[in-house]
């Protein structure tokens, strides 16, 4: 991958002459290129990754496998084009395997997403079958790990 | 009642304990110190490393290995000098698996040098170079590298150095630290003076794989007429992340390989096994990993060495290692003095320059083995610092 890729992908958004000191290159020509990359839709946007355990807030999440029969003229796309128009979905892939679509969900409560999925998703045309699974606990999200804290092991100083 | 200092050997006690003990203590009695100190990756140990470690445990593989090594990592260790060095080790009798980089450094001084002989040391370098030649009878003589020459040594200071008496050179680079590296053109210069000498060279090259800016390392031993006479001390602490599993090797010609392995044989036998087999993985599979910590470190020795020179301090930019080595002289404080204020305002930990030798006087090292994020937090402070000094 391209280190300024690389670079954004660790570390999130940064201003261009923070981004051209760690790269090692002309601010100028750092943040041309991140125009460019930004325009050509190649970064799509920078979000924050959050532990939700340590909001305080209520959350919930649960990825649903949908069965779909495709349609004639444009396969998953309608009910993908759908599905992915709705506030409480997070992200949307298409799968090989066992089942099609692939939806993240997030709410306040299991209630909220247990409705959620018999009123919105199993109701759409060409919707066959739904398989809800909750999240019960993040271990690694982004490559940020969850589970365990790391501690600093080192010394404070060695030689 | 037993008089212990009558007792103690002569030459252990004249050994000079660590000058900076008194820093280290106090930084280790303070809460919430946030330490720019320490010699050693933040990284893991790639998973893949440990994941062959364990895999050894599991298969009981745990009993001496011969003396030099397992004979599948001083092979593995063999290839990889070729492929990123052009070395020629054989594998039988000129390589030697030790634990870390400081046990191939103690047992090959000890391996050459007799009372009197001396031994030419460039400083600032790591502190475990002068005590070993004191404890075999030797004489350390100090080559002061200079910021005006970005803390190489100088084919000049050398010549002004040797004497009939000169047995063996200490070639500490890429350097801890100042970060220095030799290029190739100034080994060029060192081996010109060493040629038609019976001078050996031990060179610790334990950072090889981390240079920045495009300049890939050199080994003197590539240079005409140096493999002979060098001690090449290698490891994997460092550039694989594994400090804690005690693993380095030498490699020299077979007649000094073979008196290096009695002392390893008598004092040690072989490095630990587990480590062995972990290593060996390392060293065959693990240069992508080297690498993406490397591209890590060098985005950080931007970032510190521009935060430094914002804070006007004077940092030379370090072209190997994990270090940055900021000049202090313009504080007026001493580095001892400016490292204990340091910690008691900003509760900061790094280490006084003089640590590395008296040259070093007037510098801090401070490491970059730590996230960009943990580096921000750090470097601000010590910018607080340096403007409350006004």
């Amino acid at each position: 991958m391209d280190k300024l890729l690389r670079l954004l992908r660790k570390e999130g958004a940064m201003e261009p002459a923070q981004l051209a000191i760690l790269l090692g290159e002309e601010e100028a020509a750092v943040a041309a290129r991140l125009r460019e990359l930004e325009d050509q839709g190649v970064i799509m946007g920078y979000r924050a990754i959050l532990d939700f355990e340590k909001t305080g807030e209520d959350h919930v999440e649960a990825l649903i496998d949908l069965k779909v029969t495709p349609r004639k003229d444009c396969g998953f796309d309608y009910v993908a084009n759908k599905i992915a128009q709705m506030k409480e979905v997070e992200s949307l892939y298409l799968m090989s395997g066992g089942y099609d679509l692939s939806v993240k969900v997030v709410g306040k409560t299991f209630q909220d997403i247990a409705m959620m999925v018999a009123r919105k998703l199993s109701t759409i045309e060409g919707v066959t079958g739904t398989k809800t699974h909750f999240v019960l606990k993040k271990y690694k999200e982004e490559n940020v790990l969850f589970s365990t804290e790391k501690i600093d092991e080192r010394g404070l100083t060695n030689l | 009642m037993i008089s212990y200092d009558q007792i103690l050997s002569d030459k252990v006690k004249m050994v000079k304990p660590s000058g900076i003990r008194k820093f280290f203590d106090l930084a280790s009695e303070m809460e919430g110190v946030i330490s720019l100190g320490v010699g050693e990756p933040d990284f893991d140990t790639p998973y893949s490393v440990r994941q062959a470690g364990i895999r050894s445990l599991e298969q009981g593989r745990t009993y001496y290995t011969a003396n030099n090594g397992l004979m599948e990592l001083r092979e593995g260790i063999s290839r990889y000098l070729q492929r990123r060095f052009s070395l020629s080790y054989a594998p039988k009798d000129e390589i030697l698996v030790t634990v870390g980089g400081s046990e191939a450094i103690d047992i090959g001084v000890r391996a050459l040098v007799n009372p009197g002989d001396e031994v030419i040391i460039p400083q600032p370098s790591f502190v475990c170079y002068e005590p070993i030649v004191q404890l075999c009878g030797g004489v350390p003589v100090i080559i002061e590298t200079k910021v005006e020459d970005e803390f190489r040594l100088t084919a000049k200071d050398l010549k002004e150095k040797i004497t009939s008496k000169t047995k063996l050179l200490i070639l500490p680079f890429p350097n801890n630290p100042t970060g220095a590296i030799m290029r190739r053109e100034d080994l060029e210069e060192i081996a010109q003076v060493l040629r038609g000498t019976d001078i050996c060279v031990l060179s610790d090259e334990i950072y090889a794989e981390l240079t920045y800016g495009g300049v890939k390392h050199t080994s003197i031993a590539q240079l005409d007429d140096m493999w002979e006479r060098t001690l090449l001390v290698g490891g994997f602490s460092k550039s694989y992340a594994m400090t804690g599993w005690r693993l380095g090797y030498v490699c020299a010609p077979a007649p000094i390989v073979a008196q290096i392995k009695k002392i390893h044989q008598f004092a040690i036998m072989c490095a630990p096994t587990t480590s062995q087999y972990a290593a060996i993985e390392a060293i065959n599979n693990c240069d992508e990993e080297i690498e993406a910590m490397r591209d890590e470190y060098d985005a950080r020795r931007r970032f510190i060495v521009d935060a430094f020179n914002k804070m006007g301090l004077d940092c030379f930019s370090p072209r190997g290692a994990f270090y940055v080595f900021p000049c202090i002289k313009s504080t007026g404080l001493s580095s001892a003095a400016f490292c204990e204020q340091l910690l008691q305002a900003k509760k900061i930990a790094v280490v006084p320059g003089d640590a590395f030798g008296a040259c070093g006087e007037g510098y801090l090292r401070v490491s970059y083995c730590y996230s960009i994020k943990h580096l921000k937090k750090a470097v601000e402070k010590i910018g607080e610092f340096i403007r409350e000094l006004g």
